[in-house]
């Protein structure tokens, strides 16, 4: 905290907001099942025959959401709900619109079953997490289960050239990473507050910059060489640079020190490079990123095609179901890709709409961690909002051509179990830390003496 | 499905999706001119971080040294410690059994930013019974329950004011 940190925000009046939040909710299950019948008119003709019937299954789940927030965290923040349940509903829409072309097993069904099991995490989240600050005794205990999590993938077999799958016989394949992504941001909050100070003030101050002290600079070195560790066994472009990124922006909350900041982009880039000239899967997608109209094996990448895909949709796009982002060759046009499909059927303006809303849900989360009261409480909904704001930007960097491609999922959207789950459990934290952020403080009770010991206030 | 109504459709969609992200920022909007900053008057330490967040570090502390007791709750306990009044009105601290420590030094529970509390002003601890105990720890100015100034240890009823300087506690349920 800087010099000039001598003011309290506070809510005024604080009305909860709950009646907006439902509002807002009803909107963003409206908002899908038009894109439904938008979907089926252009593809068939007609309105699909399971219109109401997913309309009713999104309303149940929104609806069952918004009456356990209103009875476990009344004051928490109006707008995350419905941002986070219009991503989820448009991306299942997209998932049904892609299952229509003939590309392989449809994947609405079990993504709405994922769906669903991510809104009944997020309910068991908020009833059973009282306080926030509970999660803050289980601080070692999480970088353990975190460390678990992020090195077990590295035991089952690579799935496109990457090791970031947990194979379970009779359930199907989880990507520990995206739980991995909340346990170490609560981990990282729990560390950095306690020392915070030490490495604030204990620094040498060289050329402007505040150099921390060699022990200091321990953990961030750790970290780094962890995330390299990833890069290089389970050659996994994004995670790695998720959980950098995200040591590297809770690390400069915490202390104010740009120095982190610079630090943390050197070593970075600096392992990016030595991995990205080694390794051969990371090697071939800085190359589709450098070169993405070269011809490999006589077609072209799917890099190429992404942005073939965004190009045709121009400013408008062609509308829903009337595109051709099936063309996208390939593993992944239902998860990686998604905003491939979004960029030609809506356009321009309708991605500018998307990136917005992922824009005011992290904005939601930093301004829960302006308003709440405790440090803990600060540094962790910052960890989860940036951690899904790096995770936004990776994604839709790499589809739109601005980093290499790394396999991650654009959150809510993309087709995949474990990143749905994960990120409304991640959405259930927040909404606690700014129920608590944002209730009213106690009234006082009424002293009988008010001036038998009352101080002469002189200003 | 005639081209006319497709395109209707898709210009209507989009624009159903951006007035549902106006209408969010209309939200947010109301939501940024609702809040109070105020501030925080004659601070000593001004490049020291607020007090609340000191305070918490030392409640979770001390929360971590004492865990056996929080078990020893009766009915009608109160169960969390609040700031009425000062500096760190709306402050709350979970009694979990637990000493809690009042006054300007560092390591106290609750970090009092007040001209008028000591260093070691006073401390609110559990009985064996479980009743809360307030203790004057020999301030200059002295800490009132209710009005009258503490000489001996007193237990403190449930939503009775604890004065410290411009300060008041209360336990509350």
């Amino acid at each position: 905290m800087s010099a000039s940190n001598t003011t309290t925000i506070t809510s005024v009046g604080a009305p909860n907001r709950r009646n907006t939040e439902l509002a807002l909710l009803v909107f963003a299950v409206l908002i899908p099942v038009f894109a439904y019948a938008n979907v089926g008119l252009a593809k068939n003709g007609s309105v699909p025959a399971g219109l109401l019937g997913y309309g009713v299954g999104l309303g149940l789940l929104a609806g069952v959401a918004h009456l356990l927030v209103r009875k476990f965290a009344p004051y928490s923040d109006p707008l995350m709900l419905p941002i986070a349940t219009l991503l989820n509903g448009l991306g299942l829409v997209l998932i049904w619109r892609l299952d229509l072309e003939p590309l392989g097993p449809a994947m609405a069904p079990k993504q709405l079953m994922w769906s669903t099991v991510g809104v009944a995490l997020f309910i068991v989240v908020l009833v059973f997490l009282k306080d926030h600050r509970i999660l803050q005794r289980y601080t070692y205990i999480s970088m353990v289960v975190a460390l678990v999590l992020l090195v077990l993938p590295v035991f089952f077999p690579p799935v496109y050239g990457a090791r970031i799958w947990v194979t379970l016989p009779g359930i199907g394949s989880l990507q520990p990473g995206e739980f991995a992504k909340i346990v170490i941001t609560v981990f990282f909050a729990g560390y950095l507050m306690v020392k915070r100070d030490a490495l604030a003030l204990a620094s040498r101050r060289v050329m402007g910059l505040y150099l921390p002290r060699g022990r200091d600079l321990g953990p961030i070195l750790v970290i780094w060489a962890m995330s390299l560790l990833i890069l290089i066994f389970e050659t996994d472009l994004g995670t790695s640079l998720l959980f950098f990124g995200l040591f590297v922006i809770m690390l400069y909350v915490a202390t104010e020190r740009t120095s982190w900041i610079v630090f943390g982009l050197l070593l970075s880039s600096a392992g990016a490079v030595a991995v990205a000239s080694s390794e051969p899967h990371v090697k071939v997608r800085v190359t589709n990123w450098l070169h993405p109209l070269a011809t490999v094996n006589g077609d072209v990448t799917e890099t190429a095609q992404s942005r073939y895909a965004f190009g045709s949709g121009g400013l408008f796009g062609s509308g829903l179901g009337q595109g051709y982002s099936r063309l996208i060759g390939g593993i992944a046009p239902k998860s990686d890709y998604i905003l491939a499909t979004v960029g030609e059927e809506l356009g321009l303006a309708g991605v500018m709409a998307v990136l917005l809303l992922y824009g005011l849900l992290i904005e939601r989360g930093i301004r829960t961690a302006l308003a709440a009261r405790d440090p803990f409480g600060k540094l962790l909904a910052i960890g989860l909002s940036g951690a899904f704001a790096l995770q936004v930007f990776v994604v839709a960097g790499g589809v739109t051509g601005l980093i290499p491609l790394t396999g991650m999922t654009m959150p809510f959207m993309a087709q995949g179990g474990s990143s749905v789950i994960a990120n409304w459990a991640l959405v259930a934290i927040l909404l606690r830390i700014s129920d608590t952020a944002r209730r009213p403080a106690p009234s006082p009770a009424p002293s009988p003496d008010a001036e038998a010991t009352q101080v002469v206030r002189s200003q | 499905m005639s081209e006319l109504t497709l395109t209707v459709m898709r210009l209507g969609f989009l624009a159903v999706l951006w007035l549902f992200v106006i209408v969010a920022v209309q939200v947010i909007r109301s939501d940024l001119f609702g809040t109070r900053v105020t501030q925080r008057a004659g601070r000593r330490d001004a490049a020291a971080r607020p007090p609340q967040q000191r305070q918490q570090a030392a409640q979770d502390r001390r929360g971590q040294q004492q865990p056996a007791q929080s078990s020893r709750q009766r009915r009608g306990a109160p169960t969390k410690l609040v700031v009425a009044e000062g500096s760190l009105a709306g402050t709350t601290v979970a009694l979990q059994g637990q000493t809690i420590t009042l006054g300007r030094a560092h390591d106290s529970t609750i970090v009092l930013d007040d001209d008028y509390a000591s260093s070691r002003h006073a401390r609110i601890y559990p009985d064996r019974d479980g009743q809360w105990i307030v203790e004057d720890l020999g301030s200059t100015n002295g800490t009132y329950l209710d009005r009258n100034r503490l000489t001996t240890p007193t237990p403190v009823p449930l939503g009775a004011p604890i004065r410290i300087g411009k300060t008041v506690i209360e336990l509350r349920k």
